[in-house]
């Protein structure tokens, strides 16, 4: 268990520090289903799927400092900052965590780019990956009819999750 | 009349001990209760591993499946049905989800789960859309009806408010299990006033709200919630017997990967062993069939199996101390040297283990989170968040308690014989 625990740490190192906890949990989440080892059970929830296995070991590391969060106030809304510490770093290493693979780190900065409301779009149609294209849209139109996704943002969307399945494969 | 309006005869009544009798006048959820699917959760246990620690804990996944189909038959029937926010039409679906909510559960789950890289929900979602008697009772209402189902449960069904029924921060899941827990186990936690609750529900648009009159039960509710959690799910020394049993399993995997010839072969798990499982694999497994390969290999050559499975047949648990990881992790690196030169496998006798709980959270606009708070319905028809109206639970919103210990048995350690001073190293580092 200690070394599911430094794997995020190392995660959030490799991103050099991620905002917002949505996009965490959703960065999370498209690595794992690009088979990246991540162990963290994932639910359908309010955004997405979600892991409260996730929230719960971000939450112990903060604890036990191997992670620093960083409550930012944007006026309007509340964001959270998480960034490894020197005890985290040295705590992946003595975990004996092997380094995070090129591929997975060039994957974590492509996801960082991008807006959590777009992850949340990539997420949700990953979870519905057993579908057809055409029901895994009409699918997320159920689920986040609310976000009003746009065709554009749902082919970019596919693509980004191609591109990324591309890069893993290559490697 | 169609099958999915279709009533027996005469209503049929369960007697429970939590909620006195458990109606059921609809033939598809007579049906459902029947099938071999949802009989094999008789031979689960709710509580896993907390048996051997707090006796009465016997109690089975089925009594609860049934308590939760109970507890949402009085919401739809008694509070919600009539009311203009409320559809009707829903009535079936948000009951099967309800009865079959936990259906994909194995044996002692969660350390099943662990080992073998598993999700019961995953197998909920199989047996109710798979080639399953379950799924051939649903699919006689309509084509469409168990995928339905599975979205409920999946929550990603469209209509939040059924969702929310069967899985909120104040659900009929979570009603049922702090309730029939308390009742088993014998503690004196867990108890808050449901019928209370229940009549001040009410249905809005995605989600269900409650009367503000009804403040105080949820109060109740919320801090038995937290009470069980301490009290009992995360009791350390049912932690320790999990622990046991996660590695027992690990090794029986482990030995399966090098080859090792079980006298007995353990034919039920090949399919886990190799992840070539099968959904009827699966369903084959309960924890009458795991107890018996445990016993077998009581017997095994392998001496850590042997040992590991006398331990948990035998209530023979790890002790536990109290671990700050990030404080003593040197001391954790220490230990695992010390412990194989001692020549204890510290992969299978040093275990770190954390809990956590989280006992009421909430989301306001303007902040990030993911849990769908509970509302209340103020008298003016406006709606507030409770921890904006309750002080208790404001005082422990969001308050994440956790809780972390090492796990390894003492009593291979105090024993006389080989490697003592060794031994009375790593116990003067334990205590």
């Amino acid at each position: 268990m200690i070394e599911e625990h430094a794997k995020v740490v190392q995660f959030i190192g490799a991103a050099d520090g991620i905002t917002g906890r949505k996009k965490l949990q959703k960065m999370i989440y498209i690595a794992k289903k690009l088979q990246y080892p991540y162990k963290e059970k994932y639910e359908f929830h309010f955004y997405g799927p979600y892991s409260e296995e996730l929230t719960l070991r971000i939450e112990e590391l903060c604890n036990m400092g191997f992670l620093q969060e960083e409550r930012q106030d944007k006026g309007s809304y509340v964001q959270y900052k998480y960034q490894m510490t020197d005890a985290g770093e040295h705590f992946t290493k003595m975990a004996q965590v092997p380094e995070a693979p090129r591929d997975l780190v060039a994957c974590i900065n492509q996801m960082k780019d991008k807006s959590s409301r777009f992850l949340e779009l990539v997420s949700t149609l990953l979870y519905f990956d057993y579908l057809p294209k055409e029901e895994q849209i009409e699918k997320l139109h159920v689920v986040k009819g609310k976000l009003n996704f746009s065709k554009e943002e749902i082919d970019e969307a596919f693509t980004f999750v191609m591109n990324l399945m591309n890069e893993r494969a290559i490697q | 009349m169609s099958y999915a309006t279709q009533k027996l005869a005469e209503e049929k009544v369960f007697k429970d001990p939590v909620h006195r009798y458990i109606h059921v006048r609809d033939q598809v959820i007579w049906d459902v209760i029947g099938a071999k699917e949802f009989q094999r959760l008789r031979r689960i246990k709710q509580l896993g591993t907390t048996y051997l620690v707090f006796h009465g804990a016997e109690h089975s996944r089925f009594n609860h499946s049934l308590g939760v189909y109970e507890i949402v038959r009085r919401i739809v029937d008694d509070s919600f049905s009539g009311r203009p926010e409320w559809d009707d039409s829903e009535r079936l679906v948000v009951l099967c989800a309800a009865l079959l909510h936990d259906l994909g559960h194995g044996p002692f789950s969660h350390a099943f789960e662990n080992v073998f890289g598993l999700d019961h929900e995953y197998f909920t979602q199989q047996i109710i859309l798979g080639d399953t008697d379950v799924n051939k009772i649903l699919k006689r209402v309509s084509e469409d009806f168990p995928q339905r189902v599975a979205d409920v449960i999946g929550k990603t069904y469209p209509n939040k408010q059924v969702v929310s029924l069967i899985s909120s921060q104040i659900d009929a899941d979570r009603m049922d299990y702090l309730q029939r827990d308390a009742y088993f186990t014998g503690v004196s936690y867990g108890h808050f006033d449901m019928e209370r609750i229940l009549r001040v529900m009410r249905p809005r648009e995605d989600q269900v709200v409650i009367k503000s009159s009804g403040m105080h039960a949820v109060e109740d509710y919320i801090m038995s919630r937290y009470q069980m959690y301490w009290q009992v799910y995360f009791h350390p020394v049912s932690r320790s017997a999990e622990v046991i049993l996660t590695k027992v399993l690990h090794r029986a995997k482990a030995l399966s990967k090098m080859g090792y010839d079980f006298k007995q072969q353990p034919t039920h798990f090949r399919g886990f062993f190799d992840g070539t499982y099968t959904l009827n694999e699966y369903l084959a497994l309960d924890e009458g069939v795991l107890l018996t390969y445990f016993q077998l290999w009581m017997s095994e050559d392998d001496p850590i199996l042997s040992d590991l499975s006398d331990r948990f047949v035998n209530r023979k648990l790890f002790q536990y101390i109290e671990f700050d990881l990030a404080k003593d992790y040197m001391k954790m690196k220490e230990l695992e040297l010390l412990f194989k030169k001692a020549g204890i496998d510290p992969e299978y006798y040093l275990v770190f283990d954390s809990s956590s709980d989280l006992p009421y959270d909430f989301y306001r606009p303007g902040e990030e989170g993911e849990r769908i708070p509970i509302h209340l319905l103020k008298p003016n028809g406006e709606i507030r968040e409770l921890s904006r109206e309750s002080d208790i639970v404001e005082a422990i919103s969001g308050k994440r308690r956790t809780d972390h210990k090492l796990y390894f048995p003492e009593d291979i350690l105090t024993k006389d014989g080989k490697k003592k001073a060794l031994k009375k190293q790593i116990l003067d580092l334990l205590t």
